[in-house]
């Protein structure tokens, strides 16, 4: 049943990425336990406006959990406290009256903070930009039934292309490392036939991008996968692992 | 003005070869001396930028988000439509080609249309060829299911991600290009202009969204996939950022609006639950498969779901709609559950919601093979709800969803200004007054892959395009009015808030040009919306300063727009003495309560001209002409 609950906000301001940032406190009064956690910032930011003050920068778009644009660190978990929810499906029915809530920015050596909770993840893209890809050009294509594929192994690959991009499990690794992210598109490419026959190119390409932007490396400590919004799997990064020494020992690719 | 389609010749089938062939070429070293602008990066942005790039022009993509992999295109739940008749269940591209324009209720382009239905099979040969992992049978190949407006099955999808997995499969390409630097990426850069050098669309101003500065960039011609204005009404299902700016301001520089008054009301949303609610959710019309609709026989019912009997629920839609049932088009499925809830039928705390029950879908199949279908949709559902659906109907209520409005564009996807190319939901061509489910998709893709690679060769092959630099006064005089408008915005400093103002024109719309339109309330919501746009401009509060990253100035410039816009839309919505699919005027409707289409005198096309600010706008017709289908009264039963 909807009820309005009162909450203390620290959240983490910083005018920009030159800046020093700070936790500031703000009183967020009557809120509803229906709403989502981003339309509790913006009741806090509607009062901040008319008070005088400057809004909360956050960045958002879908709020449908799909476009992978929110994304904050809410008492101390990426994306909030909810289990495979990112943070604009988080519903205040999971905090308590009288609760004091955290709130700051993805941190990670790779993600440098624009403004507030605001990030900068342009390195995936690069990531990404390095091989994510199958090479093929538009026209031209094969029947789309041509090749058959198990119904397994569509779902395999199904369950690694979910990943959004929200870089989530760059800000929960102690490592800032994004594993789980590259591997969830190395691992979609590879088990499909289409992926297959630039799949050493693309593991190395990829590799070494994400290495050179700045991510740190896997100490198999799993937060990615406890904190990812889209539940991918770590297996993804063993598959990602095994593709890498196989292209470095079996491939002409160097 | 004469609008001149330019809908090629010769029998429906082969008009788009033909065409194709008539269709002067560049040679493949000249294209690279091309600069093609393309603004926006979903589904027809993303597709258009990899393909030009991959014939070798040279291409610069703009987006409002922080990657090209964010477009709201990415949101789209059940699938995407291609005739491919893998199902040997009489599909055809003559039939999907029916579907949709009936779907439309023959408000849409016959040419256009059947281009369409022509291309569908390629995208999907294209996206699988990509690694989008489309939902596949036991024997390895593609599955398929059924969508509203069709008695076939011919909807492809991947979970209930199809939006998601088609839109990455058009960023990876896209990725490719930006890394063979065919492609120039602006990220966080918002359109606020258009800028024309003899009547061609030469160039684009930007306001970069992290510096706050505005930018100006310059092409040999500008293609525009800027989406819908289904946020006019603040809330709908379209993602936060999604805005008229960048079409509303090509109207301004000379481009027609088509049919501003056709918008779709979504049957399947989340309901509204309260006043802060900053948008609404869609639940995939694919529910509709399984999920039967109905409210309870006696209005006022305010027993439980389960404690009431088969006896007193109405299943309405299959009730009144036998031969589809409950998967009638949207824009029936919608006035028929705001038509139940009018009657003091509706469910949930506030009446303005129906069930969508899911328990003989799963005392049939098992619980299993519905999660399997649905399960993600079930479980975003209890995620905003709190309710768990397998054990609790869902309840629904319509909401705006998409505009099939937008800018007026002939065969070619060229707009009235030369140059300008519309692609997706920006244009108004290939829904008529209502889409059909997956039918979004399908069009922005085919747009983007297909179309605009031999539509803009055409156009430059034929185009005088001396150089331009934007040290031009054109480009200069642009810059300075965008700069001038912002620092407006932000010092009228008065008491209300921006979404405080948005919020209030939505409401504005959703009563009085939203599901049932009348002239009464049309007129008045034309008061209403003058007289909001006059104190939005006395009486809002922007906060912070233009050179900045600053949310709050980035909605205020969309809102100003909406507020132009919205006029726009209710004056289309009163000149058109009719009712037909999305645009439903209550003083036109059959005795059945279905609406009712007056061929005579409104089988065309409304583009609408700028006159200038405080004028009228300017009417022009394009008659719509059906050579290949009988216009009829669109029935469901």
């Amino acid at each position: 049943m909807t009820k309005t609950i009162n909450l203390t906000l620290k959240v983490w301001r910083q005018p920009s990425t030159e800046s020093k940032g700070g936790f500031e406190t703000y009183h967020a009064s009557d809120i509803s336990t229906d709403m989502s956690f981003l339309e509790m910032l913006d009741v806090v930011n509607e009062k901040l406006t008319m008070d005088g003050k400057e809004p909360i920068a956050f960045d958002h778009d879908c709020r449908e959990g799909i476009c992978g644009q929110c994304g904050s660190v809410v008492n101390g978990r990426a994306h909030g406290p909810e289990k495979g929810t990112t943070l604009c499906q988080l519903h205040m029915r999971h905090f308590s009256d009288g609760d004091t809530i955290a709130i700051e920015p993805f941190r990670a050596r790779a993600f440098k903070v624009l403004k507030d909770l605001m990030v900068d993840r342009s390195a995936l893209d690069k990531v990404i930009q390095a091989g994510g890809y199958v090479s093929v050009n538009t026209g031209g294509t094969p029947d789309a039934n041509a090749i058959p594929i198990s119904k397994e192994i569509a779902d395999k690959a199904m369950d690694a292309a979910a990943c959004i991009g929200c870089g989530a499990c760059v800000a929960a690794c102690p490592n800032a490392s994004a594993m789980l992210f590259v591997s969830a598109k190395v691992s979609q490419l590879a088990l499909l036939p289409q992926g297959r026959p630039e799949a050493a190119r693309r593991v190395t390409a990829m590799v070494r991008t994400m290495d050179r932007m700045g991510f740190g490396n896997c100490s198999n400590e799993r937060e990615c996968e406890a904190e990812c919004p889209k539940e991918i799997s770590i297996t993804n990064i063993a598959r990602m692992n095994r593709e890498f020494f196989k292209a470095g020992f079996f491939s002409a690719v160097k | 003005m004469h609008l001149d389609a330019k809908i090629p010749g010769g029998p429906l089938a082969e008009k788009w070869d033909r065409h194709k062939f008539e269709l002067k070429l560049i040679n493949p070293a000249n294209k690279r001396k091309f600069e093609i602008i393309v603004v926006g990066t979903g589904l027809a942005g993303g597709s258009a930028a990899a393909s030009l790039a991959e014939l070798g022009y040279n291409v610069k993509s703009y987006c409002i988000q922080d990657t090209p992999r964010r477009a709201h295109s990415i949101a789209a739940q059940g699938g995407i439509n291609a005739s491919k008749n893998y199902q040997n269940d009489a599909d055809s591209d003559r039939r999907l080609f029916y579907d949709t324009i009936k779907g439309g209720d023959f408000r849409a382009r016959e040419a256009n249309v059947y281009r369409l239905a022509q291309v569908s099979g390629n995208i999907i040969d294209q996206c699988v060829a990509q690694g989008v992992p489309f939902a596949r049978e036991y024997g390895g190949l593609l599955a398929n299911r059924s969508f509203g407006g069709a008695q076939v099955s011919r909807t492809f999808y991947a979970r209930g991600q199809t939006g998601q997995q088609l839109l990455l499969g058009a960023y990876s390409a896209l990725s490719r290009q930006i890394a063979a630097g065919k492609v120039q990426m602006f990220t966080r850069r918002e359109m606020v202009d258009l800028v024309l050098v003899n009547g061609q669309a030469r160039g684009i101003v930007v306001r970069n969204l992290i510096t706050g500065d505005i930018e100006t960039h310059t092409g040999d011609a500008v293609v525009l996939c800027t989406g819908g204005y289904a946020n006019v009404f603040f809330l709908s299902t379209n993602a936060m950022a999604c805005n008229v700016t960048a079409s509303y301001r090509a109207y301004m520089k000379g481009a027609m609006f088509a049919n501003p008054c056709f918008t779709q009301i979504h049957p399947t949303c989340i309901p509204v639950h309260g006043t802060y609610q900053s948008k609404l959710t869609l639940m995939s019309e694919s529910l509709r498969n399984d999920g039967r609709v109905w409210v309870p026989k006696n209005a006022g019912d305010k027993r439980s779901p389960d404690q009431i009997p088969e006896t007193e629920r109405d299943y309405f839609l299959e009730r009144k709609y036998p031969s589809f049932g409950n998967l009638v088009p949207r824009d029936v499925a919608s006035r028929n559950a705001k038509e139940q809830c009018d009657q003091g039928k509706g469910v949930g705390e506030t009446g303005l919601a129906v069930y969508l029950d899911f328990r003989d879908a799963i005392n049939r199949d098992g619980k299993d093979v519905i999660a399997q279908k649905y399960g993600n949709l079930f479980q975003m559902y209890e995620k905003i709800t709190a309710d768990n659906p397998y054990e609790k109907p869902m309840m629904i209520y319509p909401a705006v969803h998409y505009t099939m409005g937008g800018l007026w564009v002939d065969y070619n996807l060229m707009s009235t200004i030369p140059g300008l190319f519309v692609l997706g939901e920006a244009n108004f061509s290939d829904h008529g007054a209502n889409r059909l489910g997956a039918s979004a998709l399908m069009q922005g893709l085919a747009d983007g892959y297909f179309v605009i690679p031999y539509t803009i060769g055409g156009y430059f092959a034929g185009a005088k395009l001396p150089k331009v630099s934007a040290d031009q006064t054109e480009f200069t005089i642009a810059a300075k009015e965008a700069d001038i408008r912002t620092k407006r915005l932000l010092s009228i400093n008065g008491k209300r808030t921006v979404d405080d103002i948005h919020r209030e024109l939505g409401n504005i719309l959703w009563n009085y040009c939203g599901m049932a339109r009348n002239d009464a309330g049309l007129t008045k919501a034309r008061t209403l919306i003058q007289s909001l746009r006059s104190e939005f401009w006395e009486n809002v509060r922007v906060p912070g300063s233009d050179k900045d990253i600053n949310q709050s100035l980035e909605r205020a410039g969309r809102v100003a727009d909406f507020l132009e816009f919205s006029e726009l839309m209710v004056v289309d919505a009163l000149t058109r003495r009719e009712s037909c699919g999305g645009h439903f005027n209550e003083a036109f409707q059959t005795e059945e309560n279905e609406a009712r289409r007056d061929d005579e005198n409104f089988c065309h096309v409304a583009a609408w001209e700028y006159a200038g600010e405080g004028k009228d706008p300017v009417f022009h017709k394009e008659p719509l002409v059906f050579e290949n289908v009988k216009l009829t009264q669109r029935s469901y039963k």
